[in-house]
This record gives C-alpha cells, structure tokens and sequence, in this order.
C-alpha cells in the first residue's frame, strides 16, 4: 500500500503540475525564451522523426531475424542461442553507453554530425532486442497446424511464411512495434549525444533535433523557471505513450478474441 | 513438393532464408560493434593511463592530468544497494500482496498500476525528484540533492521491475503446494513464507539482479536529483557523481584523454551490467533444472 501511494503521489503531482500548461497553442508554438514560454511545436515534429529514422531502420531488419529465429532455425540450434544470447546482452546494456556509442560511430566517424539521422540510428541498435523478441513471439504463435496445413496444400514455404504466417501475427508484431516505440520516446541518454539539443522546426534528417524527453530534461536542469513548460511537456509525452499502452492493450484484447473465436 | 520446380520458386526460397539469415546475423553483430567501438574509443586511455590509475588517482581532474574513477566507482555502488535495498523489499511483499491477499480485482488493478509506472520515462523520474523530492530533502538536511534524493528516485524506478519479476517467480510456483500446506494446517503467512517463498526464491534473486543492473545503468534520473559533486559522500543527505552522469555530463566537450577516459569507463560500465545478466541467468537456469529434477 506504501508502495501504491507513493506511486499514486507521484502520478498525481505530475499530472496536476502539468495540466494548467497544457492547451493547445502550447502545442503548435515554438519555443521562447529557451522554452520557459512558448510551445513545444519543433520538438514534437523532431521526435516524431527520429522515431521515423528508428522503426524505417529497426522493423525491417527484426522482421527478418525474427523470422529467422522462429521459422529458420531451431531453438536449439548453436546459431541461434548465439544470436539470441547477444541480443539478450544487448539489452541489458545500458542506454548512456548506447549514447556515447552513437556518439563515436554516426557522429563522429560516420560524420553525421549531430543529427536526427544519428539519434534515430542509436535508437534503432537500442530497440533492437524487443522488436526481434516480441515479434518471435509472435510468429511463433501461430499454430503448427497452420503450417502443416499450407504445407500440404502444396505451398512452399515463402508462400506460407507471405500468405499464412505474416497474416496472422499481424496483432503480434504490431504489439512489438508499439513496445519498441514507446521505448523509443521515453529514452533520453542514449539521445543527448546523438541527435543533440538544438529545439529550432528541424528542415531535414542532418538537422540537429530536440525530442521532447530531452526538452523535459533541458527545462528542469538548465533552464531556471522552466519547470512549468517542463511539467507540461511531460503531460503531452504521458499522452503519447497513454495512447501507446492502450493501443498494445487493445491488440492484445483483440488477438485474443480472435483466436478464441478460431479455436 | 511439385516434381519440377520453376527458377523462380527456387530463387524465393534462397532469397528469403538468406534475408532472414543476414538479418539475425546483422542485429546480433550490433552488440559486438558496439563493445567494440567503445573499446577503440577507450584504447587510448587504457594504454597511457592504465586502469590501475583511473582506480587510484587521487582526484578526478582531467585537464591536470588526474584521472581517478575511483569517487565515481563509489557513487554508482552506493546509490544503487541502497537504492536495492530499499525497493526490494517493498517490491516482494508487494507482489506477495497482490499473489496471496488482495481480492483478484484490486490485485488486477493493482497490476495495471504497477505495469505502467514500469513505463514512465527516467527524465519524468528526475523532474519529479527534482522538484519535490529533493525541496523536502533539504528541509531535513541541505543540499538536498544527495545521495539519498538520487536512492529514493532510483528505488522508485527499479521497483516495477523487481515487483513483476517476483510476482511472476511467485506465480511459477505450483499452486498445490500452497494448497497443500494450507490443508496441513499451516497458516496462510507460514505457507507463503516457509513454504511458496523458498521455491520462488531464485526468481526473485533474479529479478532483483535485473534491478541492479538497471540502477546501475540509469543516467537522466540520478543525474538530475544526485548533486553531481565528485566525493566519497560521508553521509546520505552528501552529494555524489556515479559513473553514468559523469559520462553524460562530460561527453559532450571531453577530447583526446578526457574523452577516451570517458569511453573507458563505459567499458566498465558495459562490463558490470553483463556480469549481472549472467548471474541473473544463470540463477534462473539453476532454478528450472533444479525444479525439473525434484519433480
């Protein structure tokens, strides 16, 4: 009961701080006055695009070594458990170390600079491990029946990986997606020294950008009087993954139904 | 299988395997490139420092020339056992709570809570800790930002973790064994405690593993409420630096030693957290054989 008041305190302060800031000029505004004024309008569209850059990078290449992991090879197979067992290791590294990663290879040596091109590739080796994890999961829940079924039938296996199994795990990955994404938002480390601090309209990917955890953590360290404004960005960046987190639960609710339905 | 099959159902097969093969062997590549690049970026440190110096420097002052880790080493481990040592205990008989005494709908409610608070962004943590935690700190002792404000904010944060995984540890224990204890006549609290407990013990070990390396690793949160002052703290209400704000809060305009230095104890870093993620698997995998072999 401690453990739910702390919890509730602590919801409770953030979100009534928050809510006398946020409207919706708030939104639409640029920033003023290093953001103790203004709205958070460049900051919103800079986070949307490094999550961009992260799931254009990420999806595709877990897509495939989850397909890899469930439909190419067995569980037990060496291969495999290295794959696997790197992918755990990889998510237990922490995302500072991420940061100064993506610091030396895509700012530096890569010479991309400080940009929203460098943060969303940081972010897309950090969200690696749940993507491939959650989607393997959700390949693997398609029932064997399926597969021996579409086999019989006389459909080679890509036919039956495109036709029948990617059909049915769409809730699943889509589940996947929406983890990595909301991971993706609440990171700041790993973007701090990647897509840096600059909080202008970003006008292309080399573009240095704000995303708005970073605008949270600017307002409270470096900003004196920003903690209003910062208060209510952390109310808009709770919307956003409020709506995440139901979107996953809704998917989940809904897969359920439906493979009741089918069994 | 058709007798004869046309090129083009022979390519797709080959294309899709190796796309998929090349995929698995990409992403898991990624954590070898990324120890390496610190590596290189941390060589040079290495070589002319030498990490016995980064431990016994004296100070950390890295344009004289002193490179002392040791005051930030301190920092990472304080703040995280005492952060440990007080979420953990708070996190298991909370999930003991929510598996053997709340009424299911306020345990599923309860869940939810717990579920999303697992969710809140770190910096939220920090803002959070900033403005109310540490205000009331330094009303009992100032600064306030300290080491118990950058605890307290961590424990908060590690909490959900270490709560689900127990909860879960909790559940894998086969539900006739309680039953079975209670018809012994054991009360509900010897059943749990003597009897549930001892065998969800290791998943619970494991989960708060997880929450060490999850403290240890935490940057934003701890660099905002923990004062950031390079000391050996001589109480919990003293400011300290632990090794993740050092790195954030230096990056950004170290160069050549500084920087490799940096670097170097990212590789640190890197290396404690993969140590605990083999104990904590390894922990896990002792409790599976172990139950599979009694029963």
């Amino acid at each position: 009961m401690i453990v739910a008041g702390a919890f509730l305190w602590l919801i409770g302060d953030v979100v009534l701080r928050g809510v006398g800031g946020v409207d919706w000029s708030f939104v639409v505004d640029a920033p003023r006055n290093a953001g103790r004024a203004g709205g958070i309008a460049p900051i919103i569209v800079s986070t949307f695009l490094v999550i961009l850059v992260c799931v254009v990078v990420a999806v595709p290449l877990s897509l495939f070594a989850a397909l890899f992991l469930a439909e190419f090879s067995r569980a037990s197979v060496p291969v495999s458990r290295v794959v696997r067992l790197s992918l755990n290791c990889l998510a237990a590294v922490p995302s500072i170390v991420f940061g100064i990663f993506g610091n030396a290879l895509f700012c530096v040596a890569l010479g991309m600079g400080y940009s929203i091109l460098s943060g969303g590739l940081t972010l897309a080796c950090m969200v690696l491990p749940i993507l491939i994890r959650t989607m393997e999961n959700a390949i693997r829940a398609v029932p064997e029946d399926y597969r021996l079924g579409a086999a019989a039938l006389g459909l080679s296996k890509p036919q039956i990986i495109i036709r029948v199994i990617l059909p049915l795990s769409v809730p699943g990955l889509l589940v996947g997606l929406l983890l990595g994404v909301g991971r993706a938002l609440a990171e700041t480390a790993a973007l701090v020294f990647t897509s840096g601090y600059v909080d202008r309209m970003p006008t292309s990917l080399l573009d240095s950008g704000r995303t708005l955890s970073i605008h949270i953590l600017d307002l409270s360290m470096n900003v004196a009087g920003g903690d209003k404004n910062a208060y209510a960005s952390v109310l808009v960046l709770g919307l956003l993954i409020l709506v995440i987190n139901s979107g996953i639960a809704g998917l989940l609710f809904y897969s359920k139904r439906r493979s009741g339905l089918i069994a | 299988m058709s007798c004869r099959p046309r090129s083009k159902d022979r390519l797709a097969p080959k294309l899709l395997l190796l796309s998929s093969r090349s995929a698995a062997a990409v992403s898991a590549s990624v954590l070898l490139l990324a120890i390496a690049v610190v590596t290189l970026e941390a060589l040079p440190a290495i070589l002319d420092i030498g990490l016995w110096r980064m431990l016994s420097d004296e100070s950390w002052h890295p344009s004289s020339d002193r490179f002392g880790l040791a005051p930030m080493l301190m920092g990472t481990l304080l703040v995280t056992l005492l952060a440990v040592a007080i979420a953990a205990p708070l996190a298991v008989v909370s999930a003991v709570f929510r598996q053997f005494y709340a009424p299911a709908a306020l345990g599923g409610l309860y869940r939810r809570l717990i579920e999303l608070l697992a969710g809140i962004p770190s910096v939220v943590f920090g803002l959070w800790g900033l403005t109310v935690l540490v205000p009331l700190i330094s009303r009992i002792e100032p600064p306030g930002a300290s080491l118990l404000a950058a605890s307290l904010v961590l424990a908060l944060m590690i909490l959900p973790t270490i709560e689900l995984i127990s909860a879960t540890a909790l559940a894998d224990v086969p539900h006739h064994h309680y039953l079975a204890a209670r018809a012994l006549g054991l009360s509900r609290e010897q059943a749990v405690w003597k009897v549930v407990m001892p065998s969800a013990l290791s998943g619970i070990c494991a989960g708060t593993i997880l929450g060490v390396a999850r403290a240890a690793g935490e940057t934003m949160a701890v660099m905002m409420v923990a004062g950031n002052v390079v000391q050996f703290p001589e109480s919990v209400f003293e400011p300290v630096r632990t090794l993740s704000a050092n790195i954030a809060l230096e990056v950004a305009y170290a160069v050549d030693l500084h920087r490799a230095s940096l670097f170097a104890s990212g590789l640190i870093m890197i290396v404690m957290t993969l140590l605990a993620f083999c104990c904590a698997e390894a922990i896990a995998h002792s409790r599976k054989s172990y139950r599979v072999g009694r029963t």
